[in-house]
Protein backbone atom coordinates (compact mmCIF):
# COMPACT_ATOMS: atom_id res chain seq x y z
CA UNK A 1 0.00 0.00 0.00
CA UNK A 2 2.76 2.47 0.90
CA UNK A 3 4.51 1.49 -2.37
CA UNK A 4 1.40 2.56 -4.21
CA UNK A 5 1.19 5.86 -2.33
CA UNK A 6 4.89 6.56 -2.99
CA UNK A 7 4.35 5.85 -6.67
CA UNK A 8 1.32 8.13 -6.76
CA UNK A 9 3.19 10.83 -4.85
CA UNK A 10 6.00 10.69 -7.37
CA UNK A 11 3.79 11.17 -10.43
CA UNK A 12 0.90 13.22 -9.05
CA UNK A 13 2.51 16.62 -9.87
CA UNK A 14 2.93 15.60 -13.52
CA UNK A 15 -0.66 14.36 -13.71
CA UNK A 16 -1.95 17.56 -12.09
CA UNK A 17 -0.10 19.58 -14.75
CA UNK A 18 -1.89 17.42 -17.30
CA UNK A 19 -5.23 17.98 -15.59
CA UNK A 20 -4.60 21.75 -15.74
CA UNK A 21 -4.22 21.45 -19.52
CA UNK A 22 -7.40 19.36 -19.73
CA UNK A 23 -9.27 22.07 -17.82
CA UNK A 24 -7.76 24.80 -20.02
CA UNK A 25 -8.88 23.05 -23.21
CA UNK A 26 -12.33 22.56 -21.69
CA UNK A 27 -12.54 26.26 -20.82
CA UNK A 28 -11.29 27.40 -24.22
CA UNK A 29 -13.69 25.21 -26.18
CA UNK A 30 -16.67 26.21 -24.01
CA UNK A 31 -15.73 29.89 -24.38
CA UNK A 32 -15.77 29.52 -28.16
CA UNK A 33 -18.38 26.79 -28.44
CA UNK A 34 -21.21 28.21 -26.33
CA UNK A 35 -21.61 31.49 -28.28
CA UNK A 36 -21.24 29.40 -31.44
CA UNK A 37 -24.03 27.13 -30.21
CA UNK A 38 -26.23 30.17 -29.57
CA UNK A 39 -25.52 31.47 -33.08
CA UNK A 40 -26.38 28.06 -34.55
CA UNK A 41 -29.59 27.89 -32.51
CA UNK A 42 -30.61 31.36 -33.76
CA UNK A 43 -29.59 30.33 -37.29
CA UNK A 44 -31.93 27.33 -37.09
CA UNK A 45 -34.78 29.67 -36.15
CA UNK A 46 -34.03 32.21 -38.88
CA UNK A 47 -36.43 32.76 -41.76
CA UNK A 48 -33.74 32.52 -44.45
CA UNK A 49 -33.60 29.00 -45.88
CA UNK A 50 -29.91 29.28 -46.81
CA UNK A 51 -28.94 30.29 -43.29
CA UNK A 52 -31.02 27.46 -41.82
CA UNK A 53 -29.42 24.96 -44.17
CA UNK A 54 -25.92 26.17 -43.30
CA UNK A 55 -26.62 25.91 -39.55
CA UNK A 56 -28.11 22.46 -40.06
CA UNK A 57 -25.03 21.28 -41.97
CA UNK A 58 -22.66 22.54 -39.26
CA UNK A 59 -24.77 20.95 -36.51
CA UNK A 60 -25.20 17.60 -38.24
CA UNK A 61 -21.50 17.21 -39.07
CA UNK A 62 -20.57 18.29 -35.54
CA UNK A 63 -22.92 15.75 -34.00
CA UNK A 64 -22.57 13.01 -36.59
CA UNK A 65 -18.82 12.48 -36.66
CA UNK A 66 -16.99 11.02 -33.64
CA UNK A 67 -14.96 13.59 -31.67
CA UNK A 68 -11.84 11.49 -32.18
CA UNK A 69 -12.19 11.81 -35.96
CA UNK A 70 -12.85 15.56 -35.67
CA UNK A 71 -9.70 16.00 -33.57
CA UNK A 72 -7.60 14.07 -36.06
CA UNK A 73 -9.24 15.96 -38.93
CA UNK A 74 -8.20 19.33 -37.48
CA UNK A 75 -4.76 18.22 -36.27
CA UNK A 76 -3.59 15.91 -39.09
CA UNK A 77 -5.94 17.01 -41.85
CA UNK A 78 -5.98 20.81 -41.86
CA UNK A 79 -2.16 21.10 -42.30
CA UNK A 80 -2.49 19.31 -45.66
CA UNK A 81 -4.80 22.18 -46.65
CA UNK A 82 -2.21 24.71 -45.49
CA UNK A 83 -3.68 25.47 -42.05
CA UNK A 84 -1.28 24.32 -39.34
CA UNK A 85 -2.49 24.41 -35.77
CA UNK A 86 -0.79 23.49 -32.51
CA UNK A 87 -2.31 20.49 -30.76
CA UNK A 88 -3.96 22.91 -28.31
CA UNK A 89 -5.39 24.98 -31.16
CA UNK A 90 -6.59 21.91 -33.05
CA UNK A 91 -8.16 20.48 -29.89
CA UNK A 92 -9.92 23.78 -29.14
CA UNK A 93 -11.21 24.12 -32.69
CA UNK A 94 -12.52 20.54 -32.96
CA UNK A 95 -14.09 20.55 -29.50
CA UNK A 96 -15.62 24.02 -30.01
CA UNK A 97 -17.27 22.71 -33.19
CA UNK A 98 -18.57 19.71 -31.28
CA UNK A 99 -19.70 21.94 -28.38
CA UNK A 100 -21.47 24.35 -30.71
CA UNK A 101 -23.32 21.53 -32.46
CA UNK A 102 -24.53 19.89 -29.26
CA UNK A 103 -25.29 23.02 -27.25
CA UNK A 104 -27.24 24.55 -30.14
CA UNK A 105 -29.84 21.80 -29.62
CA UNK A 106 -29.91 22.43 -25.86
CA UNK A 107 -30.24 26.19 -26.36
CA UNK A 108 -32.89 25.76 -29.06
CA UNK A 109 -34.97 23.62 -26.71
CA UNK A 110 -34.66 26.37 -24.08
CA UNK A 111 -35.69 29.10 -26.53
CA UNK A 112 -38.66 27.06 -27.69
CA UNK A 113 -39.78 26.70 -24.08
CA UNK A 114 -40.40 30.46 -23.93
CA UNK A 115 -44.15 30.99 -24.52
CA UNK A 116 -45.10 32.59 -27.84
CA UNK A 117 -46.97 35.31 -25.94
CA UNK A 118 -43.65 36.68 -24.70
CA UNK A 119 -42.57 37.41 -28.27
CA UNK A 120 -45.91 38.92 -29.10
CA UNK A 121 -45.84 41.08 -25.97
CA UNK A 122 -42.30 42.24 -26.80
CA UNK A 123 -43.43 43.17 -30.31
CA UNK A 124 -46.53 44.88 -28.92
CA UNK A 125 -44.55 47.20 -26.67
CA UNK A 126 -42.41 48.10 -29.66
CA UNK A 127 -39.15 46.30 -28.96
CA UNK A 128 -36.99 45.69 -32.03
CA UNK A 129 -36.18 42.07 -32.92
CA UNK A 130 -32.71 42.31 -31.39
CA UNK A 131 -33.96 43.93 -28.17
CA UNK A 132 -36.78 41.44 -27.72
CA UNK A 133 -34.19 38.68 -28.10
CA UNK A 134 -31.76 40.32 -25.70
CA UNK A 135 -34.15 41.43 -22.97
CA UNK A 136 -37.08 39.02 -23.22
CA UNK A 137 -36.36 35.72 -24.96
CA UNK A 138 -32.75 34.89 -24.08
CA UNK A 139 -32.94 35.57 -20.32
CA UNK A 140 -35.88 33.18 -20.03
CA UNK A 141 -34.75 30.58 -22.57
CA UNK A 142 -31.16 30.30 -21.37
CA UNK A 143 -32.30 29.81 -17.78
CA UNK A 144 -34.13 26.65 -18.88
CA UNK A 145 -30.97 25.43 -20.64
CA UNK A 146 -28.58 25.93 -17.72
CA UNK A 147 -28.69 22.45 -16.12
CA UNK A 148 -28.26 20.69 -19.47
CA UNK A 149 -25.42 23.05 -20.42
CA UNK A 150 -23.65 22.37 -17.12
CA UNK A 151 -24.05 18.64 -17.72
CA UNK A 152 -22.53 19.12 -21.15
CA UNK A 153 -19.60 21.05 -19.65
CA UNK A 154 -18.83 18.10 -17.37
CA UNK A 155 -19.00 15.73 -20.32
CA UNK A 156 -16.64 18.04 -22.23
CA UNK A 157 -13.94 17.73 -19.58
CA UNK A 158 -14.15 13.97 -20.11
CA UNK A 159 -14.11 14.39 -23.87
CA UNK A 160 -10.79 16.28 -23.69
CA UNK A 161 -9.24 12.90 -22.77
CA UNK A 162 -9.42 12.10 -26.50
CA UNK A 163 -6.80 14.80 -27.15
CA UNK A 164 -4.41 12.00 -26.21
CA UNK A 165 -4.65 10.98 -29.87
CA UNK A 166 -3.26 14.32 -31.10
CA UNK A 167 -0.34 14.44 -28.65
CA UNK A 168 -1.70 17.18 -26.39
CA UNK A 169 0.07 16.64 -23.02
CA UNK A 170 -3.16 16.47 -21.02
CA UNK A 171 -4.05 14.06 -18.23
CA UNK A 172 -4.44 10.83 -20.20
CA UNK A 173 -1.35 11.47 -22.37
CA UNK A 174 0.77 11.91 -19.25
CA UNK A 175 -0.64 8.83 -17.59
CA UNK A 176 0.04 6.82 -20.73
CA UNK A 177 3.65 8.03 -20.89
CA UNK A 178 4.23 7.18 -17.23
CA UNK A 179 2.61 3.79 -17.81
CA UNK A 180 4.75 2.92 -20.80
CA UNK A 181 7.96 4.08 -19.06
CA UNK A 182 7.40 2.29 -15.76
CA UNK A 183 5.10 -0.56 -16.92
CA UNK A 184 2.98 0.34 -13.89
CA UNK A 185 -0.16 0.90 -15.97
CA UNK A 186 -2.67 -0.17 -13.35
CA UNK A 187 -1.67 2.24 -10.55
CA UNK A 188 -1.18 5.28 -12.78
CA UNK A 189 -4.47 4.72 -14.63
CA UNK A 190 -6.20 4.24 -11.29
CA UNK A 191 -4.89 7.62 -10.16
CA UNK A 192 -6.00 9.15 -13.47
CA UNK A 193 -9.49 7.72 -13.04
CA UNK A 194 -9.61 9.06 -9.48
CA UNK A 195 -8.65 12.55 -10.66
CA UNK A 196 -11.42 12.60 -13.28
CA UNK A 197 -13.91 11.16 -10.80
CA UNK A 198 -12.88 13.69 -8.14
CA UNK A 199 -14.09 16.46 -10.44
CA UNK A 200 -16.88 14.89 -12.44
CA UNK A 201 -18.60 12.85 -9.73
CA UNK A 202 -19.40 15.72 -7.30
CA UNK A 203 -20.14 18.01 -10.26
CA UNK A 204 -22.68 15.50 -11.62
CA UNK A 205 -24.36 15.23 -8.21
CA UNK A 206 -24.57 19.02 -7.90
CA UNK A 207 -25.96 19.47 -11.42
CA UNK A 208 -28.65 16.82 -10.97
CA UNK A 209 -29.61 18.40 -7.63
CA UNK A 210 -29.86 21.77 -9.39
CA UNK A 211 -31.96 20.18 -12.12
CA UNK A 212 -34.37 18.74 -9.53
CA UNK A 213 -34.46 22.08 -7.72
CA UNK A 214 -35.29 24.05 -10.89
CA UNK A 215 -37.77 21.43 -12.09
CA UNK A 216 -39.70 21.18 -8.85
CA UNK A 217 -42.48 23.46 -10.05
CA UNK A 218 -42.84 21.68 -13.37
CA UNK A 219 -45.17 18.73 -13.97
CA UNK B 1 -8.59 8.45 -55.02
CA UNK B 2 -11.43 9.14 -52.61
CA UNK B 3 -12.95 5.86 -53.78
CA UNK B 4 -9.76 3.98 -52.87
CA UNK B 5 -9.75 5.65 -49.45
CA UNK B 6 -13.36 4.67 -49.03
CA UNK B 7 -12.76 0.96 -49.70
CA UNK B 8 -9.73 0.85 -47.39
CA UNK B 9 -11.46 2.57 -44.48
CA UNK B 10 -14.62 0.54 -45.08
CA UNK B 11 -12.68 -2.57 -44.04
CA UNK B 12 -13.16 -1.30 -40.49
CA UNK B 13 -16.97 -1.23 -40.74
CA UNK B 14 -17.57 -4.85 -39.59
CA UNK B 15 -15.48 -4.26 -36.45
CA UNK B 16 -17.21 -0.97 -35.69
CA UNK B 17 -20.62 -2.60 -36.03
CA UNK B 18 -19.60 -5.74 -34.10
CA UNK B 19 -18.29 -3.62 -31.23
CA UNK B 20 -21.36 -1.36 -31.19
CA UNK B 21 -23.78 -4.30 -31.20
CA UNK B 22 -21.96 -6.40 -28.59
CA UNK B 23 -21.35 -3.48 -26.22
CA UNK B 24 -24.96 -2.32 -26.57
CA UNK B 25 -26.38 -5.83 -26.00
CA UNK B 26 -24.16 -6.31 -22.94
CA UNK B 27 -25.10 -2.91 -21.54
CA UNK B 28 -28.81 -3.33 -22.22
CA UNK B 29 -28.77 -6.65 -20.32
CA UNK B 30 -26.53 -5.60 -17.40
CA UNK B 31 -28.46 -2.33 -17.13
CA UNK B 32 -31.59 -4.20 -15.96
CA UNK B 33 -30.22 -5.61 -12.66
CA UNK B 34 -28.37 -2.34 -12.12
CA UNK B 35 -31.65 -0.43 -12.54
CA UNK B 36 -33.35 -2.82 -10.09
CA UNK B 37 -30.57 -2.05 -7.61
CA UNK B 38 -31.00 1.70 -8.17
CA UNK B 39 -34.67 1.38 -7.23
CA UNK B 40 -34.18 -1.19 -4.48
CA UNK B 41 -35.81 -0.48 -1.10
CA UNK B 42 -32.57 -1.54 0.62
CA UNK B 43 -30.52 1.60 1.15
CA UNK B 44 -26.98 0.06 1.00
CA UNK B 45 -27.83 -1.67 -2.28
CA UNK B 46 -29.23 1.55 -3.70
CA UNK B 47 -26.15 3.53 -2.70
CA UNK B 48 -23.80 0.91 -4.08
CA UNK B 49 -25.62 1.05 -7.42
CA UNK B 50 -25.62 4.85 -7.38
CA UNK B 51 -21.85 4.91 -6.74
CA UNK B 52 -21.26 2.34 -9.47
CA UNK B 53 -23.27 4.29 -12.04
CA UNK B 54 -21.67 7.61 -11.09
CA UNK B 55 -18.15 6.17 -11.21
CA UNK B 56 -18.70 4.50 -14.57
CA UNK B 57 -20.00 7.79 -15.97
CA UNK B 58 -17.47 10.10 -14.32
CA UNK B 59 -14.35 8.52 -15.81
CA UNK B 60 -13.78 9.02 -19.57
CA UNK B 61 -14.21 5.89 -21.75
CA UNK B 62 -10.60 6.07 -22.95
CA UNK B 63 -9.38 5.72 -19.33
CA UNK B 64 -11.61 2.66 -18.84
CA UNK B 65 -10.30 1.08 -22.03
CA UNK B 66 -6.68 1.76 -21.09
CA UNK B 67 -7.31 0.48 -17.58
CA UNK B 68 -8.77 -2.78 -18.87
CA UNK B 69 -6.36 -3.29 -21.77
CA UNK B 70 -3.05 -2.07 -20.31
CA UNK B 71 -3.83 -2.32 -16.59
CA UNK B 72 -5.63 -5.64 -16.28
CA UNK B 73 -4.55 -7.04 -19.65
CA UNK B 74 -0.80 -6.58 -19.22
CA UNK B 75 -0.36 -8.64 -16.08
CA UNK B 76 -3.38 -10.51 -14.83
CA UNK B 77 -5.20 -11.78 -17.90
CA UNK B 78 -4.77 -12.12 -21.63
CA UNK B 79 -7.25 -9.67 -23.14
CA UNK B 80 -7.48 -8.84 -26.84
CA UNK B 81 -8.11 -5.20 -27.82
CA UNK B 82 -11.61 -6.09 -28.99
CA UNK B 83 -12.46 -7.85 -25.73
CA UNK B 84 -11.12 -4.92 -23.71
CA UNK B 85 -13.18 -2.43 -25.72
CA UNK B 86 -16.24 -4.69 -25.46
CA UNK B 87 -15.97 -4.98 -21.68
CA UNK B 88 -15.23 -1.28 -21.16
CA UNK B 89 -17.92 0.12 -23.45
CA UNK B 90 -20.36 -2.58 -22.27
CA UNK B 91 -19.96 -1.52 -18.63
CA UNK B 92 -20.32 2.19 -19.43
CA UNK B 93 -23.42 1.39 -21.50
CA UNK B 94 -24.86 -0.61 -18.59
CA UNK B 95 -24.58 2.44 -16.32
CA UNK B 96 -26.27 4.68 -18.88
CA UNK B 97 -28.97 2.15 -19.72
CA UNK B 98 -29.76 1.71 -16.01
CA UNK B 99 -30.44 5.46 -15.85
CA UNK B 100 -32.58 5.31 -19.00
CA UNK B 101 -34.61 2.38 -17.60
CA UNK B 102 -35.05 4.18 -14.31
CA UNK B 103 -36.34 7.28 -16.06
CA UNK B 104 -38.78 5.10 -18.02
CA UNK B 105 -39.98 3.36 -14.85
CA UNK B 106 -40.64 6.73 -13.27
CA UNK B 107 -42.67 7.77 -16.32
CA UNK B 108 -45.09 4.83 -16.01
CA UNK B 109 -48.17 5.97 -14.14
CA UNK B 110 -48.33 4.33 -10.68
CA UNK B 111 -52.00 3.61 -11.38
CA UNK B 112 -50.92 0.99 -13.92
CA UNK B 113 -49.18 -1.04 -11.23
CA UNK B 114 -52.00 -0.52 -8.76
CA UNK B 115 -54.59 -1.61 -11.33
CA UNK B 116 -52.57 -4.75 -12.07
CA UNK B 117 -52.42 -5.54 -8.35
CA UNK B 118 -56.14 -4.81 -7.99
CA UNK B 119 -56.86 -7.24 -10.83
CA UNK B 120 -54.94 -9.88 -8.89
CA UNK B 121 -52.25 -10.42 -11.54
CA UNK B 122 -49.30 -12.36 -10.17
CA UNK B 123 -45.97 -10.44 -10.01
CA UNK B 124 -44.54 -12.10 -13.12
CA UNK B 125 -47.46 -11.05 -15.35
CA UNK B 126 -47.62 -7.68 -13.70
CA UNK B 127 -44.12 -7.04 -15.00
CA UNK B 128 -44.24 -8.86 -18.34
CA UNK B 129 -47.73 -7.80 -19.48
CA UNK B 130 -48.26 -4.44 -17.85
CA UNK B 131 -44.96 -2.75 -16.98
CA UNK B 132 -42.48 -4.14 -19.55
CA UNK B 133 -44.37 -3.14 -22.75
CA UNK B 134 -44.75 0.43 -21.51
CA UNK B 135 -41.16 0.50 -20.29
CA UNK B 136 -39.88 -0.57 -23.70
CA UNK B 137 -41.94 2.05 -25.49
CA UNK B 138 -40.88 4.90 -23.22
CA UNK B 139 -37.20 3.91 -23.17
CA UNK B 140 -36.89 3.26 -26.91
CA UNK B 141 -36.14 6.80 -28.19
CA UNK B 142 -33.44 7.29 -25.53
CA UNK B 143 -32.01 3.86 -26.34
CA UNK B 144 -31.79 4.79 -30.01
CA UNK B 145 -30.03 8.06 -29.24
CA UNK B 146 -27.65 6.28 -26.91
CA UNK B 147 -26.86 3.57 -29.47
CA UNK B 148 -25.86 6.21 -32.01
CA UNK B 149 -23.65 7.87 -29.39
CA UNK B 150 -22.12 4.48 -28.66
CA UNK B 151 -21.38 3.95 -32.35
CA UNK B 152 -19.31 7.13 -32.29
CA UNK B 153 -17.65 6.14 -29.01
CA UNK B 154 -16.38 2.91 -30.56
CA UNK B 155 -13.89 5.13 -32.44
CA UNK B 156 -12.04 5.36 -29.11
CA UNK B 157 -11.19 1.67 -29.35
CA UNK B 158 -8.77 2.54 -32.17
CA UNK B 159 -6.42 3.87 -29.47
CA UNK B 160 -5.94 0.36 -28.08
CA UNK B 161 -5.67 -1.19 -31.55
CA UNK B 162 -9.11 -2.50 -32.54
CA UNK B 163 -8.95 -2.25 -36.32
CA UNK B 164 -12.27 -0.48 -36.83
CA UNK B 165 -13.00 2.63 -38.94
CA UNK B 166 -10.98 5.19 -36.95
CA UNK B 167 -8.00 2.80 -36.79
CA UNK B 168 -8.02 2.18 -40.55
CA UNK B 169 -8.39 5.92 -41.17
CA UNK B 170 -5.47 6.81 -38.92
CA UNK B 171 -3.13 4.29 -40.55
CA UNK B 172 -4.24 5.24 -44.04
CA UNK B 173 -3.56 8.90 -43.27
CA UNK B 174 -0.09 8.02 -42.00
CA UNK B 175 0.65 6.09 -45.20
CA UNK B 176 -0.76 8.54 -47.75
CA UNK B 177 -0.52 11.96 -46.03
CA UNK B 178 -3.96 12.82 -47.45
CA UNK B 179 -5.27 13.29 -43.94
CA UNK B 180 -7.96 15.84 -44.79
CA UNK B 181 -9.75 13.55 -47.25
CA UNK B 182 -9.16 10.41 -45.20
CA UNK B 183 -10.69 11.75 -42.00
CA UNK B 184 -13.53 13.42 -43.88
CA UNK B 185 -14.37 10.04 -45.44
CA UNK B 186 -14.14 8.34 -42.02
CA UNK B 187 -16.47 10.92 -40.47
CA UNK B 188 -18.89 10.48 -43.36
CA UNK B 189 -18.89 6.69 -42.83
CA UNK B 190 -20.00 7.13 -39.23
CA UNK B 191 -22.80 9.45 -40.34
CA UNK B 192 -23.85 6.91 -43.00
CA UNK B 193 -24.02 4.10 -40.44
CA UNK B 194 -25.91 6.23 -37.92
CA UNK B 195 -28.62 7.19 -40.45
CA UNK B 196 -30.24 3.72 -40.72
CA UNK B 197 -29.94 3.37 -36.93
CA UNK B 198 -31.91 6.57 -36.50
CA UNK B 199 -34.50 5.40 -39.03
CA UNK B 200 -34.95 2.06 -37.28
CA UNK B 201 -35.38 3.74 -33.89
CA UNK B 202 -37.84 6.23 -35.36
CA UNK B 203 -39.79 3.53 -37.20
CA UNK B 204 -39.98 1.26 -34.14
CA UNK B 205 -41.12 4.18 -32.01
CA UNK B 206 -43.84 5.12 -34.50
CA UNK B 207 -45.13 1.61 -34.97
CA UNK B 208 -45.33 1.08 -31.20
CA UNK B 209 -47.19 4.35 -30.78
CA UNK B 210 -49.64 3.36 -33.52
CA UNK B 211 -50.45 0.14 -31.72
CA UNK B 212 -51.00 2.12 -28.55
CA UNK B 213 -53.39 4.54 -30.22
CA UNK B 214 -55.69 1.78 -31.48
Amino acid sequence: MSDLLDFWGEWLPSLLDGLAISVKVTGACLLLGLPFGLLLALGMQSKGAALRLLALAVIETGRGAPVLIMLQFTYFGLPTAGISLSSFGAATLALAWNTGAYTSEIIRAGLEAVPQGQREAAAAIGLTGWDSLRYVILPQGLRVSVPALLGFAIATLQTTSLCFSIALPELVSRAYIVGSNTFQYMPILLLTALLYAAICLPATVVVSALERHLGRHAA
Amino acid sequence: MIGAFFTTIAQGIPWTIALTVSAFATGALLGLPLCMMLMSPARPLRWLARLLVLTLRSVPPIVWLFFIFFGIGSGLLEISPFQAAWIGLGLITAANMAEIYRGAFAAIHPGQREAAIALGLPGRYRFMDVVAPQLLRIALPSCGTYAIGLLKDTAISSTIGVNEIAFEAYHLSQRTFHSLDVFAVAGLLYVLISLPMAWIAHWADRSMRRRLAR
